[in-house]
């Protein structure tokens, strides 16, 4: 072939360009085809980025959550979790040591359903990928060096939650144990309880294992101690107490107060009936009315408190706090902000709308032990590297300051007769000060469900001036047995745990 | 760029006095060949703390193939290009670490192979070197070698199919894309045809609306030829090629006559073949809803397609990648060391990686680009654009399909994927780019005598 122009002409036929220049546009057009893709690789590595690593089906997330061995949460320096190398894309899985026993604590981790609770809320730390955990933590991002798991130590006594699963049994119930003058959870249980373990993996076993346990209708996996709410009882006739102490309704717990017999609560022409005929004449003292359970003598000083103070005292014992983490999240306890005087009369006794979770009737019970110093309840007292190396250690919060210190002499005085003389007797402690309330509440249409029993105490050794070590609420739902009351039922578990908090 | 002539000019006798580059070339070539060895160890490291045991073995046979291509530079194209060769060298060897990363994943190993291959296609680029002194005698074969690639791109149709495309020949234990070698023997006719008639194809005809139509009898050849590549790949479903011979076949018209009108042309023959194979191929219709929906299998609850999985795996790369041996892109299912491996460059060397390799793309481009305009006679300007063009669009087509800018198309990054065709040519196309660019910057004869 024989080219049909001499060699080395720059320009091109007819006064067109020649190949210099058309050579040149069509190098700048390769060149703007390699621009396009640095451009849509900045789009899709930069900007897109996070949109893409979170779509559900992208398992990188969660392969490399499972990448390493989860740290672990601590129980007495003991570890209660551990990991399992399974042999498949993702590496490990989540093991429980005691898995019944801790699940109100721990929650789960599992490859299949996620993470909740400790698991959930610490996620980051356990495995790994809190910034926290970084030596370095430029160096570490630019690295992408992956560290390993950090462990969540948490407040639990191992004796006191063994304790509280052994008192209930068999019974559905919760308990929540406090150290009032931290606010640190001692214990926490629901039960029935489950196995985290057991649904951990990705196999048709674990999944077989989380659908029996979703569709039990005694609901193993709901945690009773924070996450259900039930009406108190008599057990909210503390927060009343306090509440007509602190606002000076009533100054001597032995003098008769004005609370009338048969109490018609205003506005109404029903009586507000008592559970004891012992209660039934006027002029009780605040002290012969808790010991006795006295719902007229309360529901009448709660309506002269005032919804007011009556409000403010249940929110400072953590009632209306849609937001009361420990750290993970409680449900919201209520206390009606709105009520008529019959409502709130009632709403004093623990009943009408008042509904509370074990957590926080065991505040009321921690705020009475701590000179109403209310803390804020936690269930971690640290966070540490894997090797132990600390890194957040949480404080002691003041939750609310409830009352005086004189107030919470008289209520601890109203709350030991309770146990001495009263309904509480089931509790009492050899060598213990203890103190308490029983509460028996009624629920169902025309109160036909099983009641539940309640239980709310404190106890410290004898003799002593100290804060007490351990407060706790127990509430007992649906019990099998045939007489349900809070004394008869929930008491002899509070005393247990707190026997073994005690006996520390 | 105005100022080039003039500096050429200047440049002579300081290359002379300097020497020609070669000795730069040797130290890149060296450098080239480090960054591939220390992307072993990485490897090694990332996955099994360690250095690989093979990771010297690997080095050495890289280093050893780069010094004799570089030897075979200085002997016979001594005022070559020094960029050419190291860059291919980077490439190669950057494409030999990811497939040897790759290997990790359960699966047959392939880096071996891959060795093999390049290895035979650094003999290739020596052979070509050696043998081809001058560019020019290419010209000869032009119309031999349009027969030769017909013939390639028509073998695979007599064969099975591998996953859905007609381009594969298979003998044996060996397998070969014949419309890999196709290509470079296309850029050489389509140089030559339009070196001997770009004036006719330039001049006649007449105008329609702005655009000079060219006569024709001049386009009708040019038709024919169109025609029957574009059939004999969508007959074998693999449009990936048939879009990256079209687009070097309006590139080197436009180059050699200037006529945006070949350029309109183009476009329209593109656009109704694009409409028609869509309308008529499922394969196709199927690419092209995935590629302006890559989510939609996801939210319809069929989980992730390779397209999505593509760009999960480059969005987990962000800008500085997870470090070779720890992405995932293994998730991405098959074709992961061929069609994909661009997304493991993302996913594992991140968006700093992946800019590094596209910049090694465009300045090999720029380079061929250059050497073409530096050249005098219009077949090897030709052919060296239609060369260096030939690597930016078949780099656009593949990573703009895994990257979701345009619809996928089964096809080979260029020296980096897996695939022993793919390799070959790439060492021949760099051969002929370096022979030209050794021509281009030569000093007149006389005073090189």
């Amino acid at each position: 072939m024989r080219t049909t122009r001499p060699e080395g002409t720059n320009g091109g036929p007819d006064g067109l360009p020649g190949i210099s220049t058309t050579g040149r546009r069509a190098g700048t057009f390769c060149m703007l085809l390699i621009v396009a893709l640095a451009l849509q690789a900045t789009r899709v590595q930069v900007f897109q980025k996070d949109e893409l690593d979170h779509n559900a089906a992208n398992q990188r997330a969660t392969i490399q959550r499972y990448s390493q061995p989860r740290g672990n949460l601590l129980v007495a320096g003991q570890p209660v979790t551990g990991s399992a190398e399974t042999g498949g894309r993702y590496a490990y899985q989540r093991t429980y040591t005691d898995g019944p026993l801790y699940a109100a604590v721990t929650g789960y981790s599992s490859q299949t359903y996620g993470n909740t609770q400790l698991e959930g809320v610490y996620d980051d730390v356990l495995s790994g990928t809190d910034p926290k955990l970084a030596g370095w933590a430029v160096w570490d991002a630019v690295t992408r060096q992956q560290q390993p798991g950090g462990d969540v130590v948490t407040t639990i006594d191992p004796a006191a939650q063994r304790a509280a699963v052994q008192g209930l049994g068999s019974q559905k119930g919760a308990v929540a144990a406090i150290e009032p003058a931290t606010g640190r959870i001692l214990a926490l249980v629901s039960t029935p309880s489950y196995d985290p373990g057991s649904f951990a993996g990705t196999s048709a076993a674990d999944q077989n294992a989380w659908k029996k346990l979703q569709d039990d209708p005694e609901q193993p996996m709901l945690n009773r101690a924070l996450r259900q709410i039930y009406p108190p009882g008599s057990t909210f006739k503390v927060v009343t107490a306090a509440a007509a102490l602190a606002s000076g309704v009533v100054t001597d717990v032995d003098a008769p107060t004005d609370a009338p017999y048969p109490y018609v609560m205003p506005g109404t022409t029903t009586p507000l009936d008592n559970d004891t005929s012992a209660c039934n004449r006027a002029g009780l003292s605040l002290d012969e009315a808790m010991t006795l359970s006295c719902n007229s003598v309360m529901g009448y000083l709660g309506v002269q408190t005032g919804l007011d103070r009556m409000t403010a005292m249940a929110q400072d014992f953590g009632f209306n706090d849609a937001r009361l983490d420990v750290p993970v999240r409680a449900a919201r306890s209520n206390f009606d902000t709105d009520m008529n005087q019959s409502q709130l009369a009632l709403s004093s006794i623990g009943q009408y709308d008042t509904a509370a979770t074990p957590l926080v009737m065991a505040m009321v019970a921690a705020g009475a032990a701590n000179d109403g110093q209310v803390m804020s309840p936690q269930l971690v007292d640290k966070l540490t590297k894997a090797d132990g190396t600390q890194v957040q250690l949480m404080h002691p919060a003041l939750h609310h300051q409830a009352f005086g210190a004189g107030v919470a002499r008289q209520l601890r005085q109203l709350m030991v007769d309770v146990v001495e003389n009263g309904t509480g007797r089931n509790a009492r402690i050899p060598g213990a000060e203890v103190g308490g309330k029983t509460g028996t509440a009624q629920h169902g249409v025309d109160n036909s469900g099983t009641p539940y029993a309640w239980f709310i105490a404190w106890a410290r050794p004898a003799g002593s001036t100290a804060v007490p070590p351990v407060a706790v609420a127990v509430v007992v739902a649906d019990s099998q047995a045939t007489d349900v009351t809070g004394g008869g039922l929930a008491a002899p578990v509070a005393r247990s745990v707190m026997q073994a908090v005690l006996n520390r | 760029m105005a100022t080039d002539s003039a500096t050429r000019a200047a440049r002579v006798p300081r290359a002379r006095r300097a020497g020609t580059g070669r000795w730069t070339e040797l130290v890149l070539v060296l450098a080239a060949v480090g960054v591939a060895v220390l992307g072993y160890v990485e490897v090694g490291v990332n996955i099994d703390g360690k250095a690989p045991p093979d990771a010297a073995q690997y080095g050495a046979a890289l280093g050893v193939l780069a010094l004799l291509a570089h030897a075979a530079v200085r002997w016979r194209a001594r005022w070559a290009d020094p960029l050419l060769l190291p860059i291919a060298v980077l490439l190669n060897g950057i494409g030999l670490v990811v497939i040897y990363r790759l290997d990790r994943n359960p699966g047959s190993a392939a880096a071996p192979t891959q060795l093999l291959w390049s290895t035979l296609g650094v003999g290739l680029f020596i052979a070509v070197l050696l043998l081809l002194r001058d560019h020019r005698r290419l010209q000869r074969y032009a119309y031999v070698g349009a027969f030769v690639a017909l013939v390639l791109l028509v073998l695979p149709v007599f064969f099975p199919p591998v996953y859905g495309s007609r381009i594969w020949i298979t003998l044996g234990p060996l397998s070969f894309q014949p419309g890999e070698f196709a290509k470079v023997l296309l850029a050489i006719f389509f140089a030559a045809y339009l070196a001997a008639h770009r004036d006719a194809l330039a001049l006649t005809g007449r105008k329609v609306l702005w655009f000079q139509l060219p006569l024709g009898r001049v386009l009708g050849p040019v038709l024919l030829i169109w025609a029957a590549f574009v059939g004999v790949l969508v007959l074998e479903t693999d449009l990936g090629t048939s879009l990256l011979f079209f687009g070097l076949f309006v590139v080197m018209l436009y180059v050699a006559t200037a006529r945006t009108g070949w350029i309109v042309i183009g476009l329209l023959l593109s656009a109704l073949a694009a409409v028609g194979v869509g309308w008529l191929s499922p394969h196709v219709h199927g690419r092209v809803t995935e590629w302006l929906h890559p989510l939609a299998s996801i939210e319809a609850g069929q989980g992730a397609n390779q397209i999505a999985q593509s760009l999960f795996a480059f969005a987990w790369g962000g800008q500085l990648g997870t470090g070779l041996g720890l992405g995932h892109s293994a998730l991405i299912g098959f074709a992961t060391k061929s069609d994909f491996i661009l997304a493991t460059v993302g996913e594992e060397l991140g968006l700093t990686g992946l800019f590094a390799v596209l910049l090694l793309y465009a300045l090999l481009v720029a380079r061929g680009f250059k050497a073409g305009i530096a050249l005098r006679d219009p077949f090897g300007r030709l052919l060296a654009i239609g060369l260096a063009a030939l690597v930016a669009i078949q780099v656009f087509v593949v990573a703009g399909g895994v990257l979701d800018l345009i619809p996928l198309t089964g096809m080979t990054l260029p020296f980096i994927a897996q695939g022993g065709s793919s390799v070959v040519t790439n060492w021949i196309i760099v051969a002929l780019l370096v022979r030209m660019s050794d021509l281009a910057r030569r000093p007149a004869p006389e005073e090189d005598a």
